[in-house]
């Protein structure tokens, strides 16, 4: 019995470990290749520690390829996007949860309904608009269409609903103001929901490609993953060169969510029971 | 007994709760539901219009070009091999990566939910991390992993006298390729939930099966996996909605060749819309599209129903 405890404990272990390294390897892998030298990378067998490591990739990256620009846009457009969805989907959630008015119920799950509609087809639509309105490689073009989300209306609800009425009540008796009632009391008790829809916004925004692809034709309104794209594409021999824009791309999100994973893997949770 | 008085007051509770006046209402709705309108629901059907409309590269500076031409787009989509040829591809992968995800996730779940197993963290924060990773990046760093002489996966072939295959430079082994970063991406995201649906399992099912002496098998194939439908249900569900839209892996790794053996839907409906600028056609290629998740998306609500 003992024996093979310890047998299935070693199995067990070795399979989840080959599963780690499987998951971790191609960021070792791009880390390593992004600090060598042109000639070291078509070595042969591959050199997992760079013997001649290097910064001239990230110092031509962000001198002569000017990737300082997309990684700005990038922050901006992820930020503003994470700022508007969480506060208007908040405050349309608190009214779906807490208001009663008439054809609620209806014009939610006519809301909720679209959540079936993949984004592809509101894009083409979408983006004659804001050709027709000149909005096009502007940071409004990138924002806006972003800045609600079905689901993140949803998920507050569902949270906002569980919120006891008497708390609104009471607030309401002493005279309180609907702001006052949401900004106070609403938001504070929502901390864990908006904690979970912040992170996957942002991340889903930082991430965001085929929409930002369409609407940034301009070289200056490109975002990060627009600009290792074009990277790739440019720098197609340059194998270290595209490595070290993949870290740029990549390693923000990878620090925010090695500090926020408690919240990542607690709100995907969260998001899986709900649904 | 308990129950009944306090969901009476529920109610009255309920009818003078929330009388808020029509300006909050607005205040609060509003604006969420007017960017709603303009960048989702008018444009839902705005694409449906457009997919029955001859929108092209002329129509783009004077929209009164655009002719209604009926089902004409369809009529040729049908009729269009590559459009075959991406909806073939498109179903490929679903059909490859759906059961590899689901298999793979659930025996990290079910490793991860053993008591004895240590080092959870760590193994949960690996496998969630390709999940957070935006996918351009990490394919252009998979397409260094899979070049067929300088690439660490054939180097590790190699190690066991085994010659790999020009991953994406061959037909046969370009979408397998994909589908292989599909999966990596995928496999932590699903084992978080699932490990979620372990988790609500109630114990007293499993203590309960011992004292009746099952083995583990059998506890994992009468508790675990009917228990687990639910979770089940919404990962599938997930996948077929996400799987249909493959874009972003065979835009960086592959641009949909070589002979077009990776080329997807959504692939197809960029080049179209965005290259070609036939934004009609393109329309219908989306129509196309969701009309094939919202099936499958019932077929699948329908099939979880009649267990």
């Amino acid at each position: 019995m003992r024996k093979s405890g310890i047998l299935s404990q070693i199995v067990v272990h070795t399979i989840l470990l080959m599963g780690a390294f499987t998951m971790l390897l191609p960021f070792i892998w791009m880390v390593s290749t992004s600090f060598k030298t042109n000639d070291e990378i078509y070595v042969f067998p591959p050199r997992w520690i760079p013997k001649h490591p290097t910064l001239k990739n990230y110092i031509d990256l962000f001198s002569s390829i000017n990737f300082g620009r997309p990684f700005l846009n990038t922050v901006i457009v992820a930020s503003s996007i994470t700022f508007l969805s969480v506060l208007l989907s908040s405050m349309a959630g608190y009214a779906f949860a807490k208001f009663r008015f008439r054809g609620r119920d209806k014009l939610f799950f006519m809301i909720l309904a679209t959540l079936m509609v993949p984004g592809q087809m509101t894009m083409i639509p979408v983006f004659l608009l804001l050709r027709y309105l000149g909005l096009l490689n502007t940071y409004t073009g990138l924002i806006l269409p972003g800045a609600v989300s079905v689901f993140n209306i949803f998920f507050m609800r569902q949270f906002i609903m569980t919120i006891p009425n008497d708390l609104i009540e009471a607030a309401r008796i002493d005279g309180a103001r609907e702001s006052y009632i949401f900004f106070k009391i609403i938001l504070p008790l929502s901390k864990p929901a908006l904690t979970t829809i912040s992170i996957f916004t942002f991340t889903g925004s930082w991430n965001s490609f085929l929409w930002p692809l369409i609407i940034a034709q301009d070289e200056r309104m490109y975002t990060l993953p627009v600009a290792v794209s074009v990277l790739a594409g440019q720098y197609g021999e340059n194998i270290a060169i595209q490595m070290a824009g993949s870290c740029v791309v990549i390693t923000p999100i990878l620090i925010f969510f090695l500090f926020a994973q408690r919240y990542f893997i607690k709100g995907i949770a969260l998001t899986g029971l709900k649904g | 007994m308990k129950k009944a008085p306090s969901r009476g007051l529920l109610l009255v509770g309920r009818i003078d709760e929330m009388r808020t006046n029509t300006l909050w209402i607005f205040v609060f709705i509003g604006p969420a539901l007017i960017l709603l309108l303009i960048f989702l629901i008018i444009p839902i059907f705005a694409s449906l219009y457009l997919s029955l409309t001859d929108f092209n590269v002329f129509a783009l500076t004077d929209w009164s070009r655009a002719k209604f031409v009926g089902f004409r787009n369809f009529y040729e989509l049908f009729q269009d091999e590559l459009f075959w040829k991406a909806l073939f591809n498109t179903f490929y992968c679903l059909i490859v990566a759906m059961p590899v995800t689901v298999t793979l996730s659930l025996l990290n779940a079910v490793l991860l939910n053993r008591e004895q197993t240590r080092f959870k963290n760590f193994f949960k924060i690996c496998f969630f991390l390709p999940f957070v990773t935006n996918t351009v990046a990490i394919a252009i760093v998979w397409s260094w992993i899979l070049n067929p002489s300088y690439g660490i996966l054939n180097w590790f072939l190699g190690l066991f006298g085994i010659k790999g295959p020009n991953w994406l430079g061959d037909p046969k082994w370009a979408m397998p390729s994909i589908i292989m970063l599909v999966v990596w991406k995928a496999v932590g995201y699903n084992t978080l939930l699932l490990l979620a649906g372990l988790q609500s399992i109630p114990d007293f099912l499993y203590e309960a099966a011992e004292l009746d002496g099952a083995t583990s098998w059998q506890k994992f194939w009468y508790i675990t996996l009917p228990m687990l439908r639910p979770t089940m249900l919404f990962i599938t569900t997930m996948m077929i909605i996400g799987y249909l839209q493959l874009f972003e892996e065979p835009y960086m790794l592959t641009q949909g060749g070589p002979l077009n053996s990776t080329l997807s839907v959504v692939l197809y409906l960029y080049r179209q819309g965005f290259k070609f600028f036939k934004l009609g056609y393109a329309s219908s290629i989306a129509v196309v599209l969701f009309l094939m998740i919202a099936a499958l998306t019932l077929l699948r609500l329908k099939l979880s129903k009649q267990d």
